[in-house]
């Protein structure tokens, strides 16, 4: 607790408060603004990493992320056409009540439940990443090995519609981890210089996410405008409060520990979340047509899922989303490496992190609620010059790395790979995990069998490693007995055909 | 659990599906996969065995890295073949009920590529405001002149910004000395 206000300290020094608003406004803008969401947002920054304070640029970051959610689910309230996979579900609903005219009670249930869940996500936050610090800090590296693992696979094989295609995207990832000399020997560098400390991932980001994406709008930019609900100041009236309460806390329930699983993601919990709203509805048949509780649990459900991906990222130095990992590649750009260590390594960063958290919900909801009129015209915003200033953008932040036109060529690569991935239904974030892990796996590996001296059985000589492989094995059971049960689809990455068991309980979690 | 979400990309689409449509493409896809996993597999065969205190070969992880790859890309292939379609990704302003617009793309990418090979010498105050006022005009933009202001006044002011907010020169090219 006396951490936490020193926590609060730091937080809320004149610089620390300015740079969570900036990173609170700019996180609604960029989820707000088609194209562009907080995890590109946060990677085209990464340079103000050479010039300002850690706890300032992760404060602004921290801002970013959580703004982002918010500002997504405005668009897909007013447009209808949802930028990210967390927003789906809302705008089934959102956009509904915005054309019968309920748009601000959209708008402002959104808001407050993101507060609300966001608030309480924090909360559970801050008593829970110290507690799993301490519990990991004392794992060898066979478990972290283990853990690694089970985050690549679940990361690949839980979210996604396709298994195959999250498995091309992770081994592309973990192939280019490999490009480098960190064994002693130049591997993949194709005899380049530039490529001897290996390929930046700022970089690859930018490119997957900003240079793949404004590539492939691009190439299917809508030629009729969208139609755009206007709106006023969000209100809601005492039986939108009613209706909403319920549904908020519900939705925070699923969605924190779904973003602190290393699966996690928030397209599983906010799904979840509405099926729920749906069923315990006394107006089912609103549902479809716009009822509140449809918008007001799948956004708590998706804010609380992304306080809870900060626990892992803090407590583990595992990354479980985009955003995430990019947050991740700020911290190691300055030497913090994130794991278990970084509660007694960095305190101060640490504490102000989670203290601004609840500074950037509060100043979320006081800035988006007057605001919400001002953000629905950022919708309007010509779409040449969008996606011309993400290019830009792009440009420079890769640009800026080491000033080299050598990196705008890797940028220009790595971007129409990301534009092929977005053609062929990659999904972008098993290949961006693989990036940043696959070192990191290597690593832990190499370490673990030099305090055996080779020997392989240490790799399961500790007890959470073990669980860890069960967990691994139960998912991959349950995908092949769902396979088995649910036809035979083409795709698969061929795993072990040791179905049969009973594993109906893990299997409906996943095809959920 | 297939991913077969039928999208009206083929010029065909019209005519009724007696049998599994093939998405052509994806056997590029699927044959870039086989060549990289074969090349990263390649390229670790030239690795030599690692001092006393690696004991993971520096070679070890290329070769899985590679073998999946190319494991994944056959099985990428037998998947198309059996009529496996891509879900291609949607968005706020991806329009995907008509073709796609390659030509754009190739533009994009060529304005890119002028960008790469002036930036050393005019520097990114030019180079940035012409790859701003060139790509705005690709996707539609047709006010020439106020691009280019708006493209010059990012890249110097970006230029600025770098240089006086965060204490990192950019080289400035031709620009050396004006700025």
């Amino acid at each position: 607790m006396d951490l936490l206000l020193e926590g609060f300290q730091t937080a809320l020094t004149p610089t620390n408060l300015l740079f969570a608003v900036i990173g609170v406004l700019l996180g609604t803008m960029v989820g707000v603004l088609p194209g562009i969401g907080p995890a590109m947002t946060v990677a085209l920054l990464l340079p103000i990493t050479y010039n300002v304070s850690p706890s300032s640029a992760v404060i602004m970051f921290a801002g970013i992320y959580y703004g982002g959610m918010y500002g997504g689910s405005t668009t897909s309230i007013l447009l209808n056409t949802p930028g990210e996979s967390s927003s789906v579900v809302t705008a089934i609903e959102g956009n509904k009540m915005a054309k019968v005219g309920r748009a601000s009670q959209a708008l402002a249930t959104a808001a407050i439940g993101s507060f609300v869940a966001g608030t309480i996500g924090t909360v559970l936050l801050v008593l829970l990443a110290p507690t799993v610090a301490d519990v990991v800090v004392k794992l060898g590296a066979p478990s972290y090995f283990a853990i690694m693992l089970l985050a690549l696979f679940a990361v690949t094989a839980v979210l996604g519609s396709s298994k195959l295609r999250g498995f091309v995207s992770l081994f592309l990832g973990l192939a280019i981890g490999l490009v480098g000399t960190t064994t002693g020997q130049a591997r993949l560098t194709f005899g380049r210089p530039q490529l001897a400390d290996g390929i930046d991932i700022v970089v690859v980001a930018v490119a997957i996410f900003a240079i793949g994406e404004a590539l492939w709008v691009a190439a299917h930019l809508r030629r009729k405008p969208l139609e755009i609900i206007p709106v006023g100041q969000p209100w809601m009236s005492r039986e939108d409060w009613g209706r909403s309460w319920k549904p908020w806390l519900r939705g925070t329930a699923y969605g924190f520990p779904f973003g602190a699983l290393p699966a996690g993601g928030a397209e599983v919990p906010t799904f979840l979340s509405y099926i729920t709203e749906r069923k315990l509805s006394k107006r089912p048949e609103e549902f479809g047509k716009g009822a509140i509780e449809g918008v007001a649990g799948p956004e708590a459900a998706n804010n609380a899922s992304a306080a809870g991906t900060l626990v892992p990222l803090l407590a583990i130095g595992l990354p479980t989303t985009a955003t995430a990992a990019v947050i991740l590649l700020a911290l190691q750009s300055y030497g913090i490496q994130p794991g278990p260590q970084l509660f007694s390594a960095e305190p101060e960063l640490v504490w102000g992190l989670l203290a601004s958290l609840f500074v950037a919900n509060t100043l979320l909801l006081v800035l988006n609620l007057p605001m919400a009129p001002m953000w629905a015209k950022l919708l309007q915003i010509p779409r040449p010059y969008l996606y011309a200033g993400i290019l830009f953008f792009a440009s420079l932040g890769a640009y800026s790395v080491n000033f080299a036109a050598f990196d705008l060529g890797l940028l220009l690569v790595f971007g129409l790979l990301g534009l092929a991935m977005r053609r062929f239904g990659l999904p972008v974030l098993p290949l961006i995990i693989g990036v940043i892990l696959g070192p990191r796996l290597e690593e832990q590996l190499s370490q673990a069998l030099a305090i055996s001296q080779g020997d392989v059985s240490t790799l399961w000589g500790e007890p959470v490693a073990v669980v860890v492989y069960l967990v691994i094995v139960l998912i991959l059971v349950g995908m092949v007995a769902s396979r088995l049960r649910g036809g035979n689809g083409p795709s698969g990455p061929g795993g072990d055909p040791e179905a049969g068991s009973d594993a109906s309980t893990d299997r409906e979690r996943l095809s959920a | 659990m297939s991913t077969t979400t039928q999208t009206d990309r083929e010029p065909h689409a019209g005519e009724p599906h007696r049998r599994p449509v093939v998405d052509t493409a994806q056997y590029v896809l699927a044959g870039f996969l086989v060549v990289v996993g074969a090349y990263v597999v390649y390229d670790a065969t030239g690795l030599e065995d690692g001092f006393s205190d690696q004991p993971v070969q520096p070679y070890a992880f290329p070769y899985v890295v590679g073998a999946v790859l190319v494991v994944l890309g056959v099985l990428l292939a037998i998947a198309t073949r059996r009529g496996d379609v891509a879900e291609a990704e949607d968005g706020e302003d991806v329009d995907l009920t008509t073709g796609s617009d390659w030509a754009t793309v190739a533009k994009l990418a060529a304005l890119f590529v002028l960008n790469i090979a002036l930036i050393d010498w005019l520097g990114w105050a030019i180079t940035g405001a012409v790859l701003f006022a060139g790509t705005a005009y690709v996707l539609g933009s047709r006010t020439p002149v106020r691009d280019l202001a708006v493209g010059a006044a990012l890249s110097v002011g970006t230029f600025y910004g770098f240089y006086v907010g965060l204490g990192l020169p950019m080289p400035a090219g031709i620009l050396d000395g004006v700025l």
